[in-house]
């Protein structure tokens, strides 16, 4: 099962929430099971040897245990979820000490685009990256709301247009990882899959390398035609990418406007506005 | 003329909407007849289709939730099957666009017309009586909020056959629903069956609010109130909170679809996450009004059936209470993976599990019920204890996905599929079922067969964890939802296996209709004069079965929790008043059917874009509305004298009956010789 | 709130016998405002996520005419005034000043209409309808909302005068007149929500 054999730290910490939950709310659960059992079997009509007290309906000790156990797990369970939701934030970025690479992702019909800005290349449906290096993708949508998921390296999250979610990921052995789309989007949904190839540092820059030998360029002209909705999308490899490509596609969306304070406030010169994010601290 | 509506709406190039159309077409023909034959028009009319009896109205409830539920489990049928065959490079025999609109179908049917109906229908025959009330507040407005409930699912059956139903599922998310993405009048049925049926469920929080609040018997106060009225008094409060709510998604929905508004678009400046937060923010209670009445049953059928006090009335009270309140601070949960970051996202986490503790201490309270009882294993007692497994297992599965890490790798996947089925199964529809099987008797004079319904159970049971235990395997195997074919042939196997189990509910559903059949047919041998086959606790057990129009010839006193279990104990359970009165009754009326017609008139020319339809339909409602609102004359009276008749007519049934069961209800002989 | 019973009719020896069925119609009615409350909460709640997204076209203060809305205001507010009167009218038993102050009430309300409908027929035909941006579309359905119910009031108004006319100031009658009170007072109380949140708020 994949989510129990996790590839990189996300993954990991993950897998330890769902088994540390799933053990604390055992102390409740199993003497459920067995009042259950017990109940029914002692109590059955046909037993005439079992106490019959039908108006016994109160006791203090019962009730306030069955308040406070239940309330003591889930102030456990409280813990645990304030440490572990800060901890594995897909905001937070994963100290390493290796410096991160940027992908930024773009969810189509019905295929995705990884592009990679300090790379100037960019890929469909496939996304490449050395082990144990930490990921900072940067997550929009061209089309409705999609989700960005590659299960064995952990959490997913949406991708949506007009607004860029971040996520971080790594991988620590190398391998060849699903990736999906786990929000329904429309015909194409079922196959709107990607595959995750964590491999080594050499074998990525060749990678890299090989890439930029690619005829196809990521132009404007080119990517609109890749918008066009289509199902099954090949893998495609583009040697060069149009600068600002990603800030351009979440641009498209923006709700507030030429006329915005968002832009005034951009005083450097260039007409670049802001793109709406959920960028946190 | 006919707006966008011409042949080639209808589906003639798929077989299986074909089949299925034809299929219902077919039985809707041969039920015709079958009133036509055996000359029931006029009583269908009369006793039923323009009935304001609250009995009445819950029985049809009913029936329309198990037609739906037929519909919507045929969905389950082709999903579980093509599911079962699209492994790799294989795509089964659903093409995407038909999958799509059968899984959006499904959600949205057994949500709102088959929970919704089930347990409105519920509430309806037995609140009244279990209050000591001769009815509802409003008995009109029932009626109405019963046919536009109708009108609603009558929009979603149409679209089978007439053009297509939604493809964006039973959440409908933006923008994938709006104009751009889903050009087609799928994503209307939907609107307009959802929007219709929601007023419907509106009206009838507002007006079983003000039943159980005002009519309820002297001396009922509410902690002497059965545990099935006060469920169904949060359940109405939840109702009538979240529904407004859904009213305002849903009609800025169809502003941006019919007038290009910007409310839930991408471009332009509107906002896709609002969206799913209005959604959500009704969704999440709807869960919670759709079990709560299941819960109150389970209290219900655990007290009568361990021949015992529930135990901890209190505290189910108030844990019912605070899981009213919480319902409405939880609603994040359903997209932890939007990026509200932590700190939103830990808030609405720690409300979410703050939920279980009340529902684990409604869990513990129907186990000390039954500590120290006497259980008789019937089949209403069946459910509840497959109930109580199954829930807490599924409950577990909710505390895990309530942390968000772990929701992080597990929404949308089937694990949540596999979650939520266990709540809305063996939680809310095992709760109708055994509601179904308990106050049958009250309902018909008679009860369903034992045997049956114990094999029913059966299938049920194991069809479940057939059906649903390998899909929280899927899920942490990686398997999203709504898949129509995968890639991955390793998850084929549990897809199978999935598929097996939904073959053996089926078979439990067929137990269901002979089991129907037979009790129907074997009605004399079983009759139930007493009106009370269970040694009932509570006040609706004391009425004939089926009770008079009026429920109670003399509102009953009531001193005590488990009013008609303490009248039988101090040997009143039977005592007939001194003097009978006139009772005032609403007179039956065919407007709240008329209403419901045109809301579906309405919804079908709006889909359709036929605008002078939709404005005449709209128009005939708003007189038919005036009218009712003017009439002053709406009520009959029964005479002290025909009450008198039909009461000493049931005194006599209840000798008869007494005499025959020696063994049973000593309390009843006992009164009923005082007499 | 006393309802003159002294008209003795059938209806009246029922409400000797049954005399919640006028409290429990107030009320169900009153809850039913409640989720009106909530409808519009909701509504506000969507205008205030969509208050600044302009996608580049009017802001409220470019739209906004401030003593327009106040004259709107007037109207609205007056009508409420003038159909307390009527109730209190209707305390006293007396008919005509009923119909009265419930024909001056309609006229106000229809004034308050008849302003909206202009300034929307205005906004849409200078290409600031609610098709122009996020903002907009909220801002007409907000406003649309609140004059939707207005003008439901107004066609209840029309049928209670007919009510009065034909069957007199009967306590089916009476109580139907308390509610359209409830219902007339709510959209004014919601109205100075929208007056404050929209136009005074989105004109700063």
């Amino acid at each position: 099962m994949l989510l129990f054999d996790p590839k990189g730290p996300i993954g990991d910490g993950e897998r330890f929430v769902i088994l540390a939950a799933f053990v604390l709310m055992l102390i409740v659960v199993i003497p459920v099971f067995v009042m259950i059992f017990w109940f029914s079997l002692k109590y059955r009509a046909s037993n005439s040897k079992a106490i019959y007290m039908p108006k016994w309906s109160r006791s203090g000790k019962i009730e306030f245990a069955m308040w406070l156990v239940p309330f003591a797990i889930i102030t456990a369970l409280g813990f645990l979820t304030w440490n572990e939701t800060h901890h594995l934030d897909p905001y937070r970025p994963i100290n390493s000490g290796v410096k991160p690479i940027s992908i930024e992702v773009v969810s189509l019909d019905w295929k995705w685009l990884f592009i990679y800005p300090d790379y100037d290349v960019a890929v469909v449906n496939q996304v490449v990256f050395p082990i144990k290096v930490p990921l900072s993708f940067r997550i929009t949508s061209d089309t409705v709301l999609t989700s960005f998921f590659i299960p064995q390296l952990g959490s997913q999250i949406y991708a949506m247009a007009g607004k860029q979610s971040r996520l971080h990921l790594m991988a620590d052995e190398s391998g060849i990882y699903a990736g999906h789309n786990q929000q329904f989007s429309g015909r194409g949904y079922a196959d709107m899959h990607f595959k995750a190839i964590a491999t080594s540092r050499e074998k990525f820059e060749a990678w890299v390398q090989k890439t930029r030998q690619s005829a196809d360029k990521l132009d404007p002209e080119r990517y609109e035609e890749l918008g066009k909705p289509s199902v099954g999308y090949p893998v495609m490899y583009f040697s060069s990418v149009t600068p600002g490509l990603f800030d351009h596609i979440i641009r498209k969306y923006l709700p507030i406007g030429m006329n915005s304070a968002a832009m005034r406030k951009d005083d450097s010169g260039s007409t670049r506005v802001k793109p709406t994010t959920l960028e946190r601290r | 003329m006919f707006g966008k509506l011409s042949f080639a709406a209808i589906p003639f190039e798929n077989p299986i909407i074909m089949g299925a159309v034809g299929g219902s077409i077919l039985l809707a023909v041969v039920i015709l007849s079958l009133i036509t034959y055996y000359r029931k028009w006029t009583t269908l009319w009369k006793e039923w289709l323009t009935s304001l009896d609250h009995k009445r109205i819950g029985i049809m409830y009913i029936i329309l939730a198990m037609v739906m539920l037929l519909r919507g489990f045929s969905d389950a049928i082709l999903m579980r099957s093509q599911q079962a065959l699209a492994a790799g490079m294989a795509h089964g025999y659903l093409p995407p666009g038909h999958f799509d609109q059968i899984f959006s179908a499904h959600g949205t049917i057994m949500i709102v017309f088959m929970a919704m109906p089930f347990l409105v229908g519920l509430m309806n025959i037995v609140v009244p009586q279990q209050i000591g009330a001769r009815d509802v507040a409003f008995p009109f407005l029932n009626s109405v909020s019963l046919w536009l409930t109708a009108a609603g699912a009558l929009l979603v059956m149409i679209s089978l056959g007439v053009g297509e139903f939604s493809r964006a599922g039973w959440s409908g998310y933006a923008p994938l629903v709006e104009r751009q993405y889903s050009p087609g009048t799928g994503v209307d049925y939907w609107i307009w069956a959802f929007q219709i049926a929601g007023a419907g469920s509106l009206i009838t929080g507002i007006n079983f609010l003000v039943t159980i609040l005002r009519m309820r018997a002297p001396g009922m106060t509410l902690m002497r109130m059965p545990l099935f009225s006060w469920t169904t008094l949060f359940t109405n409060v939840l109702m009538i909170f979240a529904f407004p709510v859904l009213t305002v998604a849903l009609t800025l929905l169809t502003l941006d679809r019919y007038l290009g508004m910007h409310f839930f678009t991408n471009a332009l400046g509107g906002n896709i996450m609002m969206y799913v937060n209005l959604f959500w923010i009704w969704g999440h209670p709807e869960v919670y009004i759709v079990i709560l009445p299941a819960f109150g049953v389970f209290s219900e059928v655990v007290a009568t059936f361990s021949g015992k006090r529930l135990f901890g009335y209190r505290s189910l009270v108030y844990a019912t209470a605070a899981i009213m309140v919480l319902s409405f601070s939880v609603w994040v949960h359903h997209f932890f993976t939007m990026g509200a970051g932590p700190d939103v996202n830990i808030f609405f986490s720690i409300t979410t599990m703050l939920i279980a503790i009340p529902t684990g201490v409604k869990i513990f309270n129907w186990l000390f019920t039954m500590y120290r009882g006497r259980i008789r294993f019937a089949t209403p007692m069946y459910w509840t204890l497959g109930f109580l497994f199954t829930f807490t297992v599924g409950g577990m599965a909710g505390v895990l996905l309530s942390v968000p890490p772990a929701d992080y790798v597990l929404h949308n996947s089937l694990f949540l599929v596999a979650h939520f089925h266990t709540m809305l199964i063996p939680g809310s529809l095992f709760g109708f079922f055994a509601g179904y099987y308990y106050w049958f008797p009250k309902a018909f004079g008679f009860p369903l067969n034992e045997k049956w319904g114990k094999g029913a159970f059966w299938c049920w049971m194991i069809g479940f964890y057939l059906a649903f235990a390998p899909l929280y395997v899927l899920g942490f195997m990686g398997m999203p939802r709504r898949m129509e074919h995968y890639a991955n042939p390793a998850w084929q196997p549990y897809l199978v296996i999935a598929a097996v189990g939904t073959a053996v509910i089926l078979i439990g559903i067929i137990f269901q209709m002979i089991q129907l059949a037979v009790s129907i047919k074997h009605r004399h041998a079983v009759r139930d004069l007493t009106g009370d086959p269970w040694d009932g606790r509570t006040l609706e057990w004391a009425t004939s079965s089926p009770p008079a129009v009026y429920n109670f010839a003399k509102t009953p006193v009531v001193h005590d929790i488990d009013a008609f279990a303490d009248m039988k104990e101090k040997g009143i359970a039977y005592s007939p008043p001194d003097q009978y009165h006139d009772i005032h009754m609403p007179k039956n009326t065919a407007t709240g059917l008329i209403i419901g017609a045109m809301a579906a008139v309405f919804g079908f020319a709006m889909v359709w874009y036929i605008w002078w339809l939709a404005i005449l339909g709209a128009f005939i409602l708003l007189l038919t509305v005036i009218a009712r609102a003017s009439d002053d004359g709406t009520d009959y009276i029964v005479p002290a004298a025909e009450i008198e008749r039909i009461e000493k007519r049931r005194y006599r049934q209840l000798t008869a009956a007494a005499a025959n069961r020696p063994a049973d209800g000593p309390a009843m002989r006992q009164s009923l010789a005082e007499m | 709130m006393t309802i003159d019973a002294s008209t003795i009719d059938t209806f009246a020896r029922k409400e000797i016998e049954h005399p919640d069925t006028v409290a429990n119609h107030a009320f169900g009615f009153w809850l039913y405002l409640m989720t009106d409350l909530v409808l519009f909460a909701a509504i506000f709640a969507a205008f205030a996520v969509l208050s600044h997204n302009y996608a580049g076209g009017p802001t409220g203060k470019e739209l906004f005419d401030l003593p327009y809305t106040f004259g709107e205001t007037m109207f609205l507010l007056f009508s409420s005034a003038a159909y307390g009167l009527a109730v209190l009218a209707m305390y006293k038993g007396k008919k005509n000043s009923v119909l009265t102050w419930l024909g001056v009430t309609f006229l106000l309300g229809l004034g308050f209409i008849s302003m909206e409908v202009n300034e929307f027929y205005h906004m849409i035909l200078s290409g600031n309808g609610p098709q122009r941006s996020g903002f907009l579309s909220a801002f007409f359905t907000l406003v649309g909302t609140h004059g939707a119910h207005v003008t439901f009031g107004l066609i209840w108004m029309v049928t209670m005068m007919g009510q009065v006319v034909i069957k007199g100031l009967t306590v089916p009658v009476q109580s139907r007149l308390m509610r359209l009170s409830m219902f007339w007072h709510f959209l004014d109380i919601v109205w100075i929500g929208v007056f404050t949140i929209v136009y005074l708020m989105g004109s700063t």
